[in-house]
């Protein structure tokens, strides 16, 4: 996995959730920006998708394939659920479960990059 | 919906949130010991698998509306803390060759003790949603 765009991706999520975290904390809805906001973060990962999938057919693929997959597919839906979930909600908890969804991206990011290098557990 | 506890809403939706993310990560440990070591090491994947299910029931149960999926609600998460602190407990006070990488071993240490956290919460938000149903 190319590590830049991992620490992209993980930076912009983070940055997400602490946009969240702050509108959570002035107790606003979920609104227009915080959509194109994960909107953004979601580009970044479809982006992530394919770069990973050139280098799988390119560098060949890591010990646990099936796996890894399975985490690159989580880690675009992680983002659309967590919309699905949040826009039903008209209070500031809409909010947090965006702030809950964008935690949980770099997470699945670094886990990623731990199965791409091989690293177990 | 009559006067049953709504669980969905609020603080809830956060909850429920948080329950489905562990539900995934619990299949995929699951899913993860099965490829790689399943053979020698079944017990891991059966308690991942366990606590998988066990936090979709809740994740369900908790977004259902009505008194039924109440209930589950309620016995799903203290199944889900009986299940921490036991697994917790057996890892990190070392009771013989107890497996260590689940969610719950050491109380949810891998996760940032948050399944240690997260059944106090959920009985927490049980209890409030059916105070609040009654008043």
């Amino acid at each position: 996995m190319l590590d830049v765009l991992a620490y992209v991706v993980i930076g912009a999520s983070l940055a997400y959730a602490a946009w969240c975290l702050y509108a959570v904390v002035r107790n606003q809805v979920p609104r227009e920006p915080h959509v194109i906001g994960a909107g953004v973060v979601e580009l970044l990962l479809v982006v992530q998708l394919v770069v990973a999938v050139i280098m799988l057919a390119v560098e060949g693929s890591p010990d646990q394939l099936g796996v890894f997959i399975a985490y690159l597919v989580v880690s675009l839906l992680v983002l659309p659920l967590g919309l699905f979930w949040a826009l039903a909600e008209k209070s500031r908890w809409g909010t947090a479960v965006l702030l809950v969804a964008a935690l949980a991206v770099p997470v699945v990011v670094v886990r990623l990059q731990q199965l791409w290098d091989g690293v177990g557990g | 919906m009559g006067d049953a506890p709504a669980t969905n809403t609020g603080p809830g939706r956060v909850l429920i949130a948080v329950y489905a993310l562990f539900a995934v990560a619990a299949t995929s440990r699951s899913a993860y010991q099965i490829a790689t070591r399943f053979d020698e090491a079944p017990v891991p994947f059966l308690l991942s698998a366990f606590a998988a299910l066990v936090y979709l029931v809740a994740t369900v149960a908790l977004a259902r509306p009505g008194s039924t999926a109440y209930r589950v609600a309620v016995a799903a998460v203290l199944v889900e803390l009986a299940g921490v602190l036991i697994v917790g407990s057996a890892t990190a006070f070392g009771a013989g060759d107890f497996p260590r990488d689940t969610v719950w071993s050491d109380f949810g240490r891998g996760y940032g003790f948050v399944p240690l956290v997260l059944p106090f919460a959920g009985l927490w938000w049980l209890r409030r949603s059916m105070t609040a149903s009654r008043s």
